[in-house]
């Protein structure tokens, strides 16, 4: 068997994380650009992040045999200072240019953008990095926010996507839950469930949602990161596929060809 | 679709429920336990209301728990200086919910 973890940031993960993943079958992975758990003090911090991310962690998943493509963005937990939100954004562009994949050219486009707190500040460089996609004819990766805060947000978000000229087939919104998932669905959006044991969805709850609105334009990820999460939740949710008799063209389906076929939109994404 | 019949539902997951179940009655329980005056936190009286959903007979259970969990609010704040984090729940008393 192989999968892809599309949505996990490996910045905060060891290693071993990266063997064990490839010991379960993951050939690729996709990691957005988030934030650290604590406020960077400046935007050059963030030009290191991003060379981190385009230099270094292709090259350390490499060893391991696994492909690694990236988003780059400033997430919205930063972006509430319009201003230094504007100085990150800048930088964006260079990094969109190169063809090397283990040199800066796994980048698939603008993420995870989205909400935290619904605020009106987030809101305007949440547009201003639709706009900066739409300039550069990038795909999207959506972070939709936590908890009670989600709902709202979510169609805040997509109203704001709505509004773009961006085709929504290049835009998947992650974090889906329940009360989420058929609005996201029935816009047109490519929808994304995150596996962690506590918040968003479980393995069971993947594979209940996958039962009650279908297989298409639907993938589920890890989202593993410094935080309570696990780096093997996608292959722990083929699992609980299997285990209540779900075809295994439907788990290959929801967590390799799905997508496979989602990010092969971008250019720069292909497997070997 | 579910690939199980409902008899099927039940042995797979019945046992992992049922110690779910066992920490919900705790939880609460510990609530009762617990030093001070009466209880009165939004997230407790919206976990409660919660927990009528999950019997009343109506399906899409884990839906409307969400549902009856998040903000319905219209208005932005311009900034999020100052704000706590997620809480889990709002206040059902304050329109939050549906």
């Amino acid at each position: 068997m192989k999968y892809i973890d599309p949505h996990i940031h490996m910045v905060s993960r060891t290693t071993d994380d990266y063997q064990r993943m490839a010991q379960a079958g993951c050939i690729a992975i996709t990691e957005p650009a988030f934030w650290a758990g604590f406020d960077r003090s400046s935007a050059q911090g963030f030009y290191d992040y991003f060379r981190q991310l385009t230099e270094y962690e292709p090259k350390r998943a490499a060893q391991f045999g696994i492909q690694h493509f990236t988003w780059l963005c400033i997430n919205p937990k930063e972006a509430d200072d319009p201003g230094f939100a504007r100085e990150v954004v800048s930088m964006i562009p260079d990094f969109l240019n190169s063809k090397d994949q283990l040199c800066g050219g796994n980048v698939l486009g603008i993420g995870e953008i989205g909400l935290n707190k619904n605020t009106k500040n987030e809101l305007i460089i949440l547009e201003e990095q639709i706009a900066l996609a739409e300039t550069y004819n990038q795909m999207v990766l959506v972070h939709t926010p936590h908890l009670e805060d989600k709902l709202k947000g979510t169609r805040l978000i997509m109203d704001a996507l709505s509004a773009s000229t961006i085709d929504p087939g290049r835009i998947l919104i992650d974090h889906v839950e329940e009360h989420t998932v058929p609005e996201v669905l029935e816009r047109g959006f490519w929808a994304g469930m995150t596996l962690y044991p506590d918040t968003k969805v479980t393995p069971q709850r993947a594979a209940d949602i996958i039962e009650m609105y279908g297989d298409e334009r639907i993938w589920m990820n890890s989202a593993g990161d410094w935080g309570c999460s696990d780096p093997l939740a996608v292959p722990k949710a083929r699992l609980e596929m299997r285990r209540r008799g779900h075809a295994p063209t439907t788990v290959d389906k929801v967590t390799f060809d799905n997508p496979q076929q989602f990010l092969s939109q971008s250019p720069n994404f292909s497997l070997v | 679709m579910n690939p199980q019949t409902k008899q099927q539902v039940v042995d797979t997951y019945f046992m992992e429920h049922r110690a779910k179940l066992v920490d919900i009655a705790a939880y609460l329980d510990r609530i009762d336990r617990g030093q001070g005056d009466d209880l009165s936190d939004f997230r407790d009286e919206a976990f409660r209301r919660a927990v009528e959903i999950l019997l009343d007979g109506q399906t899409h259970r884990a839906r409307r728990i969400l549902e009856l969990l998040s903000d319905h609010s219209t208005e932005l704040p311009r900034s999020a200086d100052g704000m706590k984090g997620a809480m889990g729940a709002v206040s059902l008393t304050d329109g939050g919910a549906a």
